[in-house]
C-alpha cells in the first residue's frame, strides 16, 4: 500500500490563500489594473478564493478569468487520444493589465509555459505573476512562482493531490502519495 | 466524458450518442477561439490537412480551411478541375500520391456516395467526409445540432421538421441519423417525388402538409432543390413548389414563438423560403455558418489525436505522466 501523507488541511489552505491575497495586494500596491486568471480546474477555484479574500481586504472586486491550456500543451502529439478541451473564459481585455496566474501545484513548469503562451494570445499584459498553492520542485523549465502557499519537497514520482470541494467531492486538503517507500 | 478513438469521420450513424455529445461539447470551447483578437491556437501545429474537393463548395471548404488554420495546421486545396484527375488518374492514386507527401488528414467531398469510406479503407491518413453524393454530410449535421443545442438548450424531445428535397439531400440524411440518436423527433415534409422510398425506416415521420410541420416544430430545416442532381422532372414547376412548400412570413404565424429557421445553404430565396423569413427574427442561418468553424475545429482536433487502426490490432495508448 502506498502511504498517503497529509501536508495541508482546510485551515492551512485558508491561511495560505489569505496570505497570498495579502502578498499580491502588497506587491501590486492595491487592486489597480490587477486581474486574476486561474488555470482549469483547481487553479480556477483558487483564483476565486483569492478574489474573495482580495475583495474582503480592499472592498473592490478585480476581474477573474479561467484559462484552459489543453490546446497549448506540448505533449499533444504524444498522447493517444486528445484530452477534453474546456472553455476559456476571459471576458476582459488583458492588455496593459497586471495578471496573476493561479494554479494549484507547480511541478515541471510545463503547464505554466502553456498558460503563458495562451495568455499572450489574448493581448499584451503589463506583467504576469504566478501564484501557486504548492511548489513541489522538479522544474523542467526556467519558471518560478511569485507567491507560494507552501513548498513541499517531493520525490519525482510522488503524486501531489490538491482537493478542493468546488472541483472535487471531498473537503479541502493537500495529500502526497509516496510511490516508493 | 468519453474519450475519442475514431480515426475517420464518415457519417453520424457510426457515432455513438456520447461521441456526438463530445464533439458538441468540444466545439463549445472552440467557438471562443474565433472571438479572440488572435484567432489561433497551436493545437495542430505541424499537421498537414488536404482539402480534396470534387464538387463546388464555398461554405464547407472555407469553413474547413479556417478551422484547420485556426488550429495552426497547414492546409492545401485541391479541386478536381485543377488536378491530375482530368488527365485520367484514379481517385485512389491521387489520394495515395497526396498521402505519400506525409499528409495527416484528408477532407474529401465527392459527387459519388461512398468515396470517403473507400479512401478511408486504403489510407493511413484520417479521412473526413465533407459530403459524398446524396449520402452523408456529417459536419453539417453536427453544426446544425450544435446550433439547436446552443439556441434551445437541448436536443432531446425537440420536434425538428425537415422540408424540401430530401431525396437528394445528404444533409437531411446525416441530420436524421444524428437528431434521432440524440432523442429528437424528426418529421419530413416534401412532395412525394422528392422523398426516398422507405425513409420511414430511419425512424422519422413523413407528411406532405407543410402547415402541420410548421405548427408542431421547434426547429424547421429548409433544403434547397438540388436542380443539379435532378436529371428527370420531379416537379411540375419551381413556382408550384414555392407555392406549396415555400415557407414565408404568413405561414410562420401558426408556428411556435421560438421556432428556429435553419438552412444549410446555399439558399434559393423565393423558392424554399422567402427573403423576409431568411432575414427574419427566427432565422439562424448565419449563426449556423459561424458555428460550422467551431464544430469543424472540434472534429479536426479530435481526429488528429488518433493513429490509423490496423485491422485486428487495438490502437496503442501511450501513457504520459500528466505534467504539473
Amino acid at each position: 500500500m502506498t502511504p498517503l501523507i497529509k501536508v495541508m488541511d482546510k485551515d492551512g489552505i485558508r491561511r495560505a490563500v489569505s496570505r497570498i491575497a495579502h502578498e499580491i495586494l502588497e506587491k501590486n500596491k492595491g487592486t489597480q489594473d490587477l486581474c486574476l486568471v486561474g488555470i482549469r480546474t483547481r487553479g480556477a477555484v483558487l483564483a476565486e478564493r483569492i478574489h474573495a479574500c482580495i475583495q474582503q481586504i480592499e472592498g473592490t472586486p478585480v476581474p477573474v478569468g479561467i484559462l484552459d491550456i489543453t490546446l497549448y500543451r506540448d505533449d499533444l502529439t504524444l498522447i493517444a487520444s486528445q484530452p477534453v478541451v474546456h472553455e476559456t473564459l476571459i471576458d476582459f481585455d488583458i492588455s496593459d493589465k497586471k495578471i496573476v496566474l493561479v494554479d494549484d501545484v507547480l511541478f515541471t513548469g510545463r503547464t505554466i509555459r502553456a498558460a503563458l503562451d495562451a495568455l499572450i494570445d489574448f493581448g499584451r499584459p503589463a506583467n504576469i505573476q504566478l501564484a501557486v498553492l504548492i511548489d513541489r520542485g522538479h522544474r523542467e523549465l526556467p519558471i518560478r512562482a511569485d507567491y507560494v502557499g507552501k513548498n513541499i519537497p517531493t520525490a519525482l514520482d510522488d503524486d501531489v493531490k490538491v482537493i478542493l470541494p468546488e472541483s472535487d467531492r471531498h473537503k479541502d486538503e493537500v495529500m502526497v502519495e509516496k510511490r516508493k517507500v | 466524458m468519453e474519450s475519442w478513438h475514431r480515426h475517420n469521420l464518415l457519417d453520424l450513424h457510426e457515432l455513438t450518442r456520447d461521441e456526438i455529445a463530445l464533439v458538441l461539447e468540444t466545439a463549445k470551447s472552440f467557438k471562443e477561439v474565433s472571438t479572440r483578437d488572435v484567432k489561433k491556437v497551436p493545437a495542430l501545429r505541424g499537421k498537414t490537412i488536404v482539402m480534396l474537393f470534387f464538387e463546388p463548395s464555398t461554405r464547407t471548404r472555407t469553413s474547413f480551411e479556417l478551422a484547420a488554420k485556426r488550429l495552426s495546421a497547414d492546409t492545401i486545396n485541391i479541386t478536381a478541375s485543377s488536378s491530375s484527375l482530368t488527365k485520367g488518374e484514379t481517385i485512389l492514386d491521387t489520394a495515395r500520391n497526396i498521402e505519400a507527401m506525409s499528409v495527416d488528414m484528408i477532407v474529401v467531398r465527392h459527387q459519388s456516395a461512398g468515396v470517403p469510406q473507400y479512401l478511408a479503407e486504403h489510407l493511413r491518413a484520417s479521412v473526413v467526409n465533407a459530403g459524398d453524393g446524396c449520402r452523408a454530410h456529417p459536419t453539417q449535421a453536427l453544426l446544425d445540432m450544435f446550433t439547436i443545442q446552443e439556441k434551445l438548450g437541448r436536443l432531446e424531445g425537440l420536434n425538428v421538421g425537415i422540408v424540401g428535397d430530401i431525396l437528394h439531400s445528404r444533409v437531411a440524411r446525416s441530420n436524421i441519423w444524428g437528431l434521432t440518436k440524440m432523442g429528437a423527433r424528426v418529421m419530413l415534409c416534401a412532395p412525394a417525388t422528392l422523398l426516398p422510398v422507405g425513409i420511414q425506416q430511419m425512424g422519422v415521420e413523413v407528411t406532405h402538409d407543410l402547415q402541420q410541420v410548421i405548427k408542431s416544430s421547434d426547429v424547421l430545416m429548409l433544403l434547397r432543390l438540388q436542380n443539379e442532381r435532378q436529371q428527370e422532372k420531379f416537379l411540375p414547376s419551381i413556382r408550384e413548389y414555392a407555392r406549396v412548400f415555400g415557407v414565408h412570413h404568413q405561414r410562420l404565424k401558426a408556428a411556435k414563438k421560438k421556432i428556429l429557421i435553419m438552412h444549410p445553404g446555399p439558399t434559393n430565396r423565393g423558392v424554399e423560403l422567402s427573403a423576409d423569413v431568411a432575414d427574419g427574427e427566427h432565422s439562424v442561418i448565419l449563426e449556423q455558418v459561424t458555428n460550422g468553424v467551431a464544430v469543424r475545429m472540434a472534429v479536426l482536433y479530435l481526429l488528429a489525436g488518433t493513429k490509423a487502426e490496423i485491422i485486428g490490432q487495438k490502437p496503442e495508448i501511450v501513457k504520459v505522466k500528466p505534467g504539473t
